[in-house]
């Protein structure tokens, strides 16, 4: 967590940095909503992951009146508690940062950023937190009904939560649904159903959700490998049966994750090429676009795109960038260059250079100025006219007229570039690993054979014997992946956000005008407190957790 | 629906959720005196368990109400949060701090103790009340800010963006502060006095009727004084204050804002209904708390002796309407609802910082929903506290703090 905060603050090109070396207020104000967000993302995975778990489990009690699963499912909830609570505190900075922090912003397309929220507000987070007192507290209150439907629903409400906030992050990186009011000076939502039904908001949430399901999975094998790595002989039946259901959730999960993920990059190519690019590192496009696996890319400088033919020691899947962004065999993939330089599509229609972005952003930006002077003096309509046209030709790039140097344009390549095989290498192996144990519990082999843990429970057996280094080696492997689950989650909004630097509202909006006017050491001193104060209740909630397990099923 | 309707009805929404805010800040109101009404280690624990079951109710009405304000007000969201920093990060740091406090502070591994989170729930008793407060009665008062949106086209800074240079801002505070200096504003100051001590005589009552506890609830009848008292003194002072002093006004025909003596009388005279709807809420408050004053045994009235631990209910609707006919009374009949002290042209108006009315709309269709979420909240409310909380059970509860 660190080291990634400490690139944030120390790898990146500040935009303060030409005015002195010193970061200025965007800077901290950057910092400050990756700190928060990365935060946040810490603990929303495992309530969404964990929470459909935790579920299931207790649907398995409703329908067999088994004790057992009733004490599975309590504990299960309990690890979800001490998590929940801190989704909850990190949350609360996220929805008023936009304000605090993004002042411009806030106004510039509150009429259709605002909606969302609310309605994240009113639909789910009451409903959250409404069943999730009847979870903690109904056990002997409610029927057992009632207390597995306030379950399911805690569940469903952290999931549309994450519905809503993924259309608002979606619409920023995708736009849609609404038209510039030169009046009001903002925009205005025209269609709710094209913001709130975006395609990129579909994909988006699909493969957040699985994603969170997949840390979920991991969270709980590991849990229950360690019960059984220490041979804890009153958790040992939970922990197999735990295990198991945690492998099947985290292989189906695994499996939609890398699904959706494929069709979010296709996505991204269709409206985020430059994305796309810094993800790829791809410096020169053209058909027959290979999918770089690896290659060096500095991870704390900058790469000279303009000069490289491509990231040096590169090794490559042959056409399968090409197939990943135009599901075609051959399909033309542009890179930085083309992308800063202009190019012409398969169809004939021409991407504009980044200069020409740029003098037509200033247009409609000198244009809106002629018309609200126009307007203020009581200008005729006929003048008033030729500037709106002029505005509404060069409305798409608007944001452009606040980029000074092209090279603004191009989002830092090395982030993306490792964040996002990091993020695929990591979900790679979570299938892999996913199915092998599933593997092993149909073949009735290694942890899951009976000689193993003597399972099904069989009194009249001796107690437990040494575990084979393969069987070890097996559960260590599922309780080290806990780390990477949260690298993998981590790095794919690291992927989805600095991918669409400069941009805080893509074309139309970049960060340095949308930030709120304070100054940076007003920002810079609640970063270090976030920080502090976020750090220290991670510890705390880790050191919780962790003694939470230790006590098993007594606690 | 016409637009103005539209204004008139998101006010009303974003007010009623202020109100039921207000109300659930007994909560807090509660955990600020914790310690002396708990007064036991195992009281304390009955105090944190019984708002412990409650707390994400107030949290989350108070992120709604932002989510709310920001969808049909996004140039009040805008111009405050991102104007009065620090008052808003402050409110912020203590509920963050609230919400990890109660599932923590038992818990084995917490290594900074029971103490440190319970002081945290004081902090975030005492400043969130007073802050949340001290902000409302900006609503009254007026802010430092002024407003520029031609600040976005500002293209001499845009050519420098680089070094960034806050040209660009379309809201901009007019002092260093960020939204302290409302502190130094003594009626603000009164108001957000009174919303804490309203908390902590609601606080007392509610753990009166949620705790089936004889000591706390004779020492609840006690502190409930030392609560109220300040509370409706402070109260009436900044009535007075408010009937008597200029409001910010707005003609609608040109869009100014002006200054209008006995601003907030005249609105309350015209609209006749805020008044009765205050005067009710203000007679429920008073009823509520006369309710477990009077109704203990040692005063024998018989009429409030039957409703005893009840007072909650009244006092707390009575709350709700008071506060929902103050905040009407800033917005309604031409006011502005924020205004600036620093350019009074900068002021507020639901017209000039309300969404476009096809937002509005379709808000308003979402909005529909909330009578079916506020049945469920009662729903689960009722059956959660069917049974009032003992020491046993919270002894051999599944889930405790």
């Amino acid at each position: 967590m660190t080291t990634i905060i400490s690139l944030l603050q120390t790898a990146l090109p500040l935009e303060g940095e030409s005015g002195g070396g010193l970061p200025a207020a965007i800077d901290w104000a950057r910092a400050q909503f990756a700190l928060t967000a990365i935060y946040h993302w810490l603990f929303v995975p495992l309530t969404l992951g964990l929470g459909l778990i935790m579920s299931i489990m207790e649907t398995k009690y409703y329908r067999t009146g088994d004790a057992f699963w009733r004490k599975t499912a309590q504990f299960w909830q309990r690890l979800f508690g001490i998590n929940f609570a801190m989704g909850v505190a990190t949350g609360i900075i996220l929805e008023f940062e936009f304000g605090t922090n993004w002042s411009n912003y806030s106004w510039f397309v509150g009429d259709i950023f605002g909606a969302p929220l609310a309605i994240e507000g009113i639909v789910a987070f009451f409903m959250e937190s409404t069943f999730v007192a009847v979870m903690y507290f109904g056990w002997e209150k409610v029927s057992r009904g009632f207390h597995l439907a306030s379950t399911w629903l805690t569940w469903l409400g952290a999931t549309i939560s994450a519905w809503w906030i993924l259309v608002a992050n979606s619409w920023m990186q995708y736009p849609v649904g609404c038209e510039f009011n030169p009046d009001t000076m903002r925009n205005e939502m025209t269609s709710f159903l094209d913001v709130a039904l975006s395609p990129f908001a579909i994909d988006k949430f699909c493969h957040t959700v699985t994603s969170a399901w997949v840390i979920g999975g991991v969270f709980v094998v590991a849990v229950s490998a360690w019960y059984l790595l220490k041979k804890r002989e009153a958790e040992r039946e939970m922990a197999l049966k735990s295990l198991r259901i945690g492998a099947i959730v985290g292989l189906i999960a695994s499996i939609l994750a890398a699904i959706t993920g494929d069709e979010s990059a296709y996505k991204v190519a269709e409206v985020q090429p430059m994305k796309l690019a810094a993800m790829e590192a791809l410096y020169n496009g053209g058909e027959d676009q290979s999918l770089t696996a690896v290659a060096w890319v500095n991870p704390f400088k900058q790469p000279d795109y303009q000069n490289e033919e491509e990231a040096p020691l590169r090794l490559a899947i042959p056409n399968g960038l090409s197939i990943l962004a135009t599901r075609t065999l051959h399909g033309f993939v542009p890179g930085v260059n083309e992308l800063l330089k202009g190019y012409t599509r398969e169809d004939g229609t021409v991407e504009p250079s980044a200069k020409e972005k740029m003098e037509r952003g200033r247009a409609a930006i000198a244009a809106l100025v002629a018309y609200r002077q126009g307007k203020a003096e009581g200008a005729d309509e006929a003048s008033l006219n030729v500037q709106l046209s002029t505005l509404n030709e060069n409305m798409p790039y608007f944001g452009y007229g606040y980029i000074k140097d092209e090279a603004e344009l191009v989002p830092y390549i090395p982030i993306n570039f490792w964040a996002f095989r990091i993020m695929v290498g990591l979900g790679t192996l979570f299938v892999l690993f996913f199915a092998y144990l599933l593997f092993l519990n149909w073949k009735k082999k290694g942890i899951f054979a009976p000689e193993t843990f003597n399972f099904p429970l069989d009194l009249s057996r001796s107690t437990l014997g040494e575990l084979s280094t393969f069987n070890s080696a097996t559960l260590w492997l599922a309780i080290a992946l806990v780390p990477c689950a949260y690298i993998c989650s981590e790095s794919g909004w690291l992927v989805a956000e600095f991918g669409r630097q400069p941009w805080t509202i893509q074309d139309m909006l970049p960060v340095g005008a949308s930030v709120s006017n304070i100054g940076s050491s007003a920002v810079a001193t609640t970063f270090w407190l976030f920080l502090a104060l976020f750090t220290c209740l991670l510890a705390v909630e880790i050191n919780i957790m962790l003694k939470q397990i230790k006590r098993g099923l007594e606690s | 629906m016409t637009y103005s309707f539209l204004q008139h009805y998101w006010c009303f929404v974003v007010a009623l959720l202020g109100a039921i805010l207000v109300f659930l800040l007994f909560v807090q109101g509660a955990n600020s005196v914790a310690g002396s009404l708990g007064y036991t280690e195992q009281g304390r624990r009955l105090v944190y368990n019984s708002t412990g079951r409650k707390w994400e109710f107030t949290f989350t009405t108070l992120v709604t109400f932002g989510g709310a304000f920001f969808a049909s007000y996004p140039l009040f969201y805008s111009t405050s949060f991102g104007g009065a920093y620090w008052l808003w990060m402050l409110i912020l740091f203590t509920f963050v701090l609230q919400a990890v406090s109660y599932e923590f502070q038992n818990k084995i591994g917490n290594f900074l103790g029971p103490r440190t989170f319970q002081f945290c729930l004081t902090l975030n008793g005492i400043l969130g009340p007073l802050l949340l407060g001290g902000a409302v009665a900006t609503f009254f008062e007026g802010s430092n800010f002024i407003i520029q949106k031609d600040n976005l086209l500002n293209t001499g800074a845009a050519d420098q963006l680089s070094t960034f240079n806050f040209q660009l801002s379309i809201s901009s505070w007019a002092n260093a502060s960020h939204g302290l200096d409302a502190l130094l504003n003594p009626w603000v100051l009164v108001f957000g006095f009174a919303v804490f001590f309203l908390a902590r005589t609601l606080g007392i009552l509610y753990v009166m009727n949620n705790v089936d506890d004889e000591d706390i609830r004779s020492r609840g009848s006690v502190r409930l004084i030392g609560a109220a008292v300040p509370f409706l003194i402070l109260f009436v002072a900044y009535l007075v204050h408010l009937l008597l002093k200029d409001g910010y006004a707005y003609d609608p025909a040109t869009g100014l804002i002006f200054m209008e003596p006995y601003k907030y009388l005249h609105n309350l005279l015209d609209m006749w209904y805020l008044l009765i709807i205050l005067l009710i809420g203000v007679v429920l408050v008073l009823y509520g708390i006369a309710i477990e004053i009077f109704g203990r045994p040692n005063f024998q009235l018989s009429f409030f002796n039957s409703q005893l631990n009840q007072g909650i209910w009244p006092a707390g609707i009575g709350t709700v309407l008071t506060v929902l006919a103050l905040l009407l009374c800033s917005a309604w009949n031409n006011t502005a609802y924020y205004p600036s002290t620093a350019d009074l042209q900068s002021s507020l108006t639901m017209q000039n910082s309300c969404s476009s009315e096809f937002t509005l709309r379709t808000m308003f269709y979402v909005s529909l929903l909330v009578p079916f979420v506020l049945a469920y909240i009662i729903y689960c409310w009722r059956t959660i506290d069917k049974k009032k909380i003992t020491s046993e059970e919270i002894s051999n509860a599944h889930h405790a703090y």
